[in-house]
């Protein structure tokens, strides 16, 4: 079982929702986030005050998969959130050691 | 001349109508003075939309643009404000800024205190067309207005208890003379400055203060440093938006009646506006490459101070030419004055009150028009050079005047309660700890 974590440009949410599911993704989870990396931050004016905004806002997407669905996913989520800008985003693919589906107590791979 | 019996009839029925009315009038008034009640709805009107400027206008004006930790301060000094000379204007302001003093020397600088809680006031009192009742509400809600602008300037640094003291103190030794100066019949009135509803009286007074203020109370920590971004600028928008709406009844209400000159001073109001607001913007969108809402609103309320005073004495070219200049006068009075000079003045109540009310004023001796108003005389139009130096007298008397009295005020509260919080509190934020509230 794998975690795929994505930090993406968030107006392309849709774009990689639409295509987990048309490779049968059940579910994700979406958290707005603020970082930097490459891409910096942008600066704002108010009258002519000057502020630096180092922080950017992005999405953060956790997609839990069975393993032999890990390539495909992650292949997915890379295609279909890049734009070729900077600032496109990272995917970051972890193992996981074990999960639970808290209604029927189903575990592992029956659980995802 | 033969008149028909159908109009016989109906002459008898409209005359024995009128005589009975007569006669029911006459049962509780037998002598009432009059009044017009065209003006006295307008009157009325204009009160509560100038009313609408304060609270909520500056209120939510003011409020967006401050730090989240501070709105809330900021927004009770706009309505501590409205309730606080409320009161005192009952008590003593109208008197001093609004009767004649018994002694014609004194008269040019002071009313006097027969009007000690408008205790000669009754039902009937009348002032001009309208009860004077409503031309004391009117008037008060141009006091009111006067000192909340002033928070701007000092916004997220003084103490509560200190503004309010300063609020107080500022009507009664700043304002009310001021106002007696120039509309109470003292001496710029008898001179022949023109101010037809504000611009140095206000926004001129105000903005003065507020330089001084910030002067005195000194930068707010972080400046230069920390992020100060207006929190909510939709608040924003809201409260300009407010104010433009409300300003109908500060310009076009200085008529104090519901006539000609009212009309014009409403079409001037409107016309330099729009045009004030795109002049900042287009100067913003070319200097710093992008068009700001807040730019925009700005930009209107300097187009609004501007042509305070020249509402009701200019036609709606000048109108367009005040409002195009403010846009840009203000802008860079705010941006770029503001920055080498290097004063604190948080919420530019200098920058686009003061500058714009003494433009406006200035303006208004150019653009002035006995066409547009039986009592102006104006340079460009007129031939009357001599207005000008009237206008510079006005300019000049309410910036020495304000900016010296303020500072005496200032450092009386600050000599006695002190005016500005402790830097843990300005740290931590102001309505936490000078109110007890936040705002999630």
């Amino acid at each position: 079982m794998k975690l795929i974590m994505a930090i993406i440009k968030p107006f392309k949410l849709d774009e990689v929702r639409e295509a987990l599911t048309g490779l049968g993704v059940q579910g994700m989870t979406v958290t707005e986030v603020k970082g930097y990396g490459r891409q910096k931050g942008h600066t704002e004016i108010y009258r002519g005050a000057e502020y630096a905004v180092n922080f950017l806002p992005k999405l953060k997407i956790e997609i839990a998969v069975k393993s032999d669905m890990a390539d495909a996913v992650t292949e997915a989520v890379a295609a279909k959130a890049k734009t070729g800008q900077i600032g496109d985003g990272k995917i970051f693919v972890s193992d996981i050691s074990h999960v639970v589906r808290i209604r029927t107590g189903e575990t592992d791979n029956d659980a995802l | 001349m033969k008149v028909s019996m159908l109009q016989k009839i109906s002459l008898a029925a409209l005359a024995s109508a009128g005589a009975l009315i007569l006669s029911a009038g006459s049962a509780f008034a037998a002598d009432a003075p009059k009044i017009d009640s065209g003006d006295t709805a307008w009157m009325i009107t204009s009160s509560a939309l100038v009313l609408l400027m304060t609270v909520p206008g500056v209120a939510c004006f003011y409020g967006g643009l401050v730090r989240k930790k501070n709105v809330l301060d900021t927004m009770a000094q706009s309505f501590g404000t409205t309730a606080l000379v409320t009161v005192l204007w009952m008590v003593v302001g109208y008197s001093l800024a609004f009767k004649t003093n018994s002694d014609a020397s004194v008269n040019q600088f002071i009313g006097d205190l027969s009007y000690l809680f408008l205790k000669p006031m009754t039902l009937t009192s009348v002032s001009g067309t309208i009860p004077e009742s409503v031309f004391m509400f009117f008037q008060m809600t141009f006091a009111i207005i006067t000192p909340a602008l002033i928070s701007g300037a000092l916004a997220d640094r003084m103490k509560f208890s200190a503004f309010l003291w300063f609020m107080g103190l500022w009507l009664i030794f700043v304002y009310a003379p001021i106002a007696h100066w120039v509309w109470g019949g003292g001496w710029l009135m008898t001179a022949g400055a023109l101010d037809f509803a504000g611009g140095s009286v206000v926004h001129l007074n105000c903005g003065t203060a507020a330089l001084v203020t910030c002067l005195v109370l000194g930068k707010r920590i972080g400046l230069g440093t920390e992020n100060m971004a207006p929190h909510n600028l939709t608040l924003s928008v809201i409260g300009a938006s407010l104010l433009w709406v409300g300003w109908f009844g500060f310009n076009a209400g200085s008529a104090v009646a519901a006539n000609f000159n009212a009309g014009m001073a409403a079409a001037a109001t409107q016309i330099a506006t729009g045009a004030a607001s795109l002049s900042w913007m287009f100067v913003e969108w070319l200097i710093a490459k992008k068009p700001s809402i807040l730019g925009m609103t700005s930009g209107a309320v300097a187009g609004l101070v501007a042509i305070t005073p020249a509402s009701g004495f200019v036609d709606p070219t000048g109108a367009l030419i005040i409002g195009l200049a403010a846009g840009v006068v203000c802008y860079t009075s705010s941006v770029w004055v503001k920055k080498w000079l290097g004063y604190d003045d948080a919420l530019d109540a200098w920058g686009v009150h003061g500058v714009g009310g003494a433009l406006g004023a200035l303006l208004t001796g150019v653009f002035a028009s006995n066409a547009i108003n039986s009592a102006a005389h104006g340079w460009l139009i007129d031939g009357n050079a001599h207005q000008m130096v009237l206008q510079l007298e006005d300019v000049g008397a309410t910036f020495v005047y304000s900016g010296i009295v303020t500072f005496i005020i200032l450092k009386l509260i600050d000599w006695t309660i002190g005016l500005r919080v402790s830097p843990e509190v300005e740290v931590e934020g102001l309505d936490i700890n000078l109110h007890g509230e936040t705002v999630r």
